[in-house]
């Protein structure tokens, strides 16, 4: 199973709902970082870096010497990725989507692959959870590219050891958001009882539903804002899986980069109910799954 | 024969220059001889999500014009029209296309030598 961790705005307390989850688990699991752009899940699960790779994409480039400067290439590209003028051939390798076409169509075959980095993939152990991430290369426009390389990571990961993976999704609603969160079994939108809080929860929830995957809310600082958050889950149905009381003692952990599901018996028994409610949301995907198999 | 082009709101020359390029609504093409205009649409680059700037120096290039006169310019676009051999004046906005024109007849606008606008 993969849950995916996700908010409608940064600073929810997403991460330390993901990182508490992962620590609690039981059986094999993963904590996965898909938010490249700041990833930070590494600094509540403190892991122990075992390996890591540089994740490329594959850009045209060009031999001058062969274009005859036709200009099939810059037709076919719809992001202006690769332009002819003239006498004259540009390439924007960091507009570039990686599709391959110009290469394919290129009548002189004068476009051979070339390389843009996206960012570093690491993985690692952190106690009994498992550990990997994504950090986008400083000046990469696009997040999805170097995310696609990390769930395929993952896919060889869970093959090699089974179990399951809680994803740390960027926040927010755009197509990052929506990238992580599409391959999960459940997804858990973390939020605050705030008005932005409750604002920015009903845009994921309208930007997620579309996915058909089952969905529990998570309601961090609870006790803070009004009951806006509660009356929009029941109307729409949207089961609040927990509760995590506003408390000094949380914040203070969350700022020392400590798993709050460690900090007392209460907290750590609030986890563990989530995880056994996700695992109820999960199940009739699951049946739905097998009918189609 | 030298021809320009300036970024305009409308298709004539007394519309306002267009401060942007990418996304301008279109550029009036001008005969410096004869003062004779002929208009391109640049709608097709406005609704782009990416690569306007590009997309409008292949407009303006495949007009054959030497110079083009604007408000802003990002460094993809200007890259684009630097390697079209396009010069670029920019901050003109606010004037009208006429003005914009004039100006660059009797010398008062500067060729730029790098972009104006951050890229993004
Ligand atoms: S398609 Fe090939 S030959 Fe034609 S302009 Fe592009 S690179 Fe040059
Ligand atoms: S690989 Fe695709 S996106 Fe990249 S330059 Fe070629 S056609 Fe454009």
């Amino acid at each position: 199973m993969i849950v995916a961790v996700a908010s409608g705005k940064g600073g929810t307390g997403k991460t330390t709902v993901a990182a508490s989850l992962a620590t609690i688990w039981d059986g094999p699991v993963l904590g996965v970082d898909l938010d490249v752009e700041e990833p930070n899940l590494n600094l509540f699960l403190h892991p122990v870096i075992a390996g890591s790779e540089m994740a490329h994409m594959t850009v045209p480039m060009v031999e001058e010497a062969k274009c005859t400067y036709c200009g099939a290439c810059s037709e076919l590209c719809q992001f202006k990725a690769v332009s002819v003028f003239n006498q004259v051939i540009l390439i924007f390798p960091e507009m570039c989507h990686g599709c391959g076409g110009c290469m394919a169509i290129c009548p002189e075959k004068a476009i051979s692959p070339g390389q843009r980095e996206l960012g570093e993939i690491s993985w690692g152990r952190a106690g009994d959870v498992g550990f990997l991430s994504g950090r986008l290369r400083i000046g990469e426009a696009m997040s999805p590219p170097l995310m696609r390389r990390v769930k395929a990571r993952l896919d060889q990961m869970l093959a090699v050891t089974g179990g399951d993976a809680i994803i740390d999704a960027p926040p927010g609603v755009s197509c990052p958001a929506v990238n992580a969160v599409m391959d999960s079994d459940v997804i858990l939108l973390v939020t605050e009882p705030t008005p932005f809080g409750v604002y920015d929860f009903k845009l994921a929830w309208e930007a997620f539903t579309p996915l058909g995957k089952p969905m529990g809310a998570v309601i961090n600082r609870a006790g803070l804002g009004n009951d806006a958050i509660y009356r929009f889950c029941r109307e729409k149905g949207l089961p609040i899986l927990a509760e995590i009381p506003y408390d000094r003692a949380i914040a203070e952990a969350y700022s020392r980069g400590r798993v709050i599901a460690a900090l007392s018996p209460g907290l750590e028994a609030t986890f563990v109910t989530l995880r056994d409610e996700i695992r109820d949301l999960a199940k009739p995907s699951r049946s739905r799954e097998a009918a189609h198999a | 024969m030298t021809m320009i082009a300036v970024t305009s709101e409308g298709p004539s020359l007394d519309d306002l220059v267009d401060p942007r390029f990418g996304r301008a609504a279109g550029f009036v093409v001008v005969d410096l001889e004869t003062m004779d205009i002929q208009y391109i649409d640049n709608g097709q680059s406005q609704v782009m999500a990416q690569g306007a700037g590009i997309q409008a120096a292949e407009l303006v290039a495949r007009a054959g014009v030497s110079c083009l006169l604007t408000g802003y310019v990002g460094p993809k676009a200007f890259k684009a029209l630097s390697a079209a051999g396009i010069k670029v004046g920019q901050n003109l906005e606010g004037l009208t296309v006429r003005d914009a024109v004039e100006r660059f007849k009797s010398n008062q606008v500067e060729i730029a030598a790098a972009a104006n606008r951050p890229g993004r």
